[in-house]
């Protein structure tokens, strides 16, 4: 490891601890406010840990993170609390592998709309079990978890996205994904394993995402499939890391702080607009910055000859 | 000798269109063969259905005696062919060394680190390319960009090498050293595939030529008599050519 690894790494532990201590010296506001961002920053990096090598489109971030809260909607009387997010994690992990070697074949659109069809599906599906089997629409949730407790154990999440995230960059497997992101016909001759290389990415993603909705249930006190599998969630997770940039590490995390902040004070302050407000944000980032704040800034700088 | 490499009743279709038909033929370990034929006759298509590029219609393609028609590319890379082709694919956002290491990486050896690039520097100083590792692959010129594919498919080693019109547009000088560079496989022992339109190149190089014509196997025999074959006269004149 290179001095300057070693450098970057202490200096991401300092912000951590720093962040870790907030709790101690804010009020309750800025811990809920922390919460909502962290876990968008955690879902839009997962997001483009598999989106952004592979440049699929995902819109089934809601369908694990629904998932997640959902399990420990369902478990959280019936097992110890470190259980249940293991099983939350098993169960998303098992919906990957599935979804991912039945999809990951398709290419571009039809992708899309899949994975938006998946998590609509799973929404309904789980709607018509609880209206039709145990007569119930909603669950409540009594977990001694306190918002500090949620808010630790999100940064937790992120560190270890970042990490994964990071350490897939040095490995083999990196280099893969930018061969790949090149030209797959290339990636298969040279002996990359393409759909399994992708299937583990998605997993991998759909785990994180699956956890964050797990960690945050608690939050609600009360879930019904409306409120964790609400497509929003996938939408804002998808603009929040197109403005950042996809590709590289810390894209989503540049692009989520930004737009979580606004999207906060927007339903804040125009709770009856907020929903066109939203729309237009997306056009304008769509159009703005195709290829993210990242991309857009490097060019600059290059043009300026900064280098 | 032993058989390495066996097509038998290989054939691809598009739609309605057969472009490679009841091909059979099959290669000596370490033999340097030409495939020739006039434009469209079929050759890419051979070299895609052995890489794994394209799934056969129908045939049999084994390795080894292996049977490995209808395995993906990742595969058959993996049991020993490696290929360039016709249009050159170069990584281009990758260095020219990652270009090679990515074949290092997941072949059969699986380098990584400074085993990988060294053996990445070996191979691009064999095709000429002694320092110019850490150029972005995209800048490289086209004659270049085929030195480099062609050092990324000898990195991964291959007992049998497919060449699609690797030596197409290269100046005399680099003709002759494109030759040379190919004559230096035949010494290692790997075994060759090309498929060439450069008569000088396939004289020079190929003992045996294979010809096609219209998805089929016309000839197949000695180089110089089967350049004089009737039937393949006539399929290259019938085409304007020669
Ligand atoms: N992927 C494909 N889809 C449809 N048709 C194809 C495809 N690949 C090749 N063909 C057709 O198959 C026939 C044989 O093509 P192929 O590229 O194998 O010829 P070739 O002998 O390599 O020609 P050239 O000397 O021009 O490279 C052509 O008619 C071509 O248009
Ligand atoms: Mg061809």
């Amino acid at each position: 490891m290179t001095a300057r690894t070693l450098l970057g790494l202490a200096f991401a532990g300092l912000v951590l601890i720093a962040l870790a201590a907030l709790p101690f010296f804010a009020g309750p506001y800025a811990v809920t406010l922390m919460i909502g961002m962290t876990g968008y920053v955690v879902l839009a990096t997962a997001w483009g840990l598999f989106s952004g090598p592979t440049r699929y489109v995902s819109l089934a971030t809601v369908a694990f993170f629904g998932i997640g809260a959902y399990t420990v909607g369902v478990l959280s009387e019936t097992l110890p609390y470190p259980l249940v997010l293991l099983v939350a994690a098993l169960i998303g992990l098992a919906v990957a592998l599935v979804v991912g070697l039945s999809t990951l074949r398709l290419a571009g659109v039809y992708f899309v709309i899949f994975t938006f069809g998946l998590a609509e599906l799973i929404r309904q599906v789980v709607t018509w079990y609880e209206v039709n089997v145990t007569g119930t629409l909603g669950r409540y949730i009594f977990l001694p978890v306190t918002p500090e407790g949620i808010y630790w154990q999100l940064l937790a999440l992120a560190a270890a996205t970042f990490l994964i995230s990071w350490g897939i960059g040095r490995t083999r497997w990196g280099l893969a994904l930018k061969v790949i992101g090149d030209d797959e016909v290339v990636a298969s001759h040279c002996g990359i394993d393409i759909t399994r290389l992708k299937l583990a990415l998605f997993a991998t993603s759909a785990v994180i995402i699956t956890l964050v909705g797990a960690i945050q249930a608690p939050r609600w006190t009360y879930i019904e499939p409306s409120i964790v599998f609400n497509p929003t969630i996938s939408f804002l997770t998808l603009i929040m890391a197109l403005l950042g940039g996809a590709d590289r590490l810390w894209g989503p995390l540049l692009g989520a702080i930004p737009l979580f902040l606004l999207f906060e004070w927007l339903s804040a302050n125009f709770p009856n607009h907020y929903p066109i407000i939203l729309g237009l944000v997306f056009i304008a980032i769509v159009f703005l910055l195709p290829k993210g704040v990242l991309a857009a800034l490097e060019s600059r700088l290059g043009k300026g000859g900064a280098k | 000798m032993s058989e390495l490499l066996a097509l038998t009743g290989l054939t691809k279709r598009f739609g309605g269109l057969t472009a490679v038909n009841a091909v059979s033929f099959s290669l000596e370990r370490g033999e340097v063969v030409g495939l020739l034929g006039p434009n469209g006759s079929g050759k890419t298509t051979v070299l895609n259905m052995i890489s794994g590029f394209l799934p056969p219609t129908g045939g049999r393609i084994t390795l080894n005696g292996d049977a490995i028609s209808g395995l993906g590319p990742n595969h058959i890379a993996k049991m020993g062919v490696a290929r360039t082709f016709q249009l050159v694919r170069a990584l281009p956002s990758l260095t020219v060394a990652e270009n090679v290491i990515a074949a290092l990486a997941f072949g059969r050896q699986k380098l990584w680190d400074a085993v990988a690039r060294d053996a990445a520097l070996h191979h691009l100083s064999a095709v000429g390319l002694a320092g110019r590792a850490d150029q972005p692959a995209g800048s490289l010129t086209y004659i270049d960009q085929k030195r480099m594919e062609l050092a990324r498919a000898l990195a991964a080693e291959p007992e049998l090498l497919l060449l699609d019109e690797w030596l197409a547009g290269l100046n005399p000088t680099e003709l002759k050293t494109g030759i040379d560079l190919i004559l230096s496989l035949k010494d290692r022992g790997i075994t060759v595939l090309l498929v060439e339109h450069v008569m000088d190149a396939i004289r020079a190089l190929c003992g045996r030529s294979i010809v096609m014509n219209a998805g089929r196997k016309i000839a197949d025999g000695p180089t110089a008599e089967t350049l004089k074959d009737p039937e393949v006269v006539r399929a290259y004149l019938g085409d304007g050519h020669v």
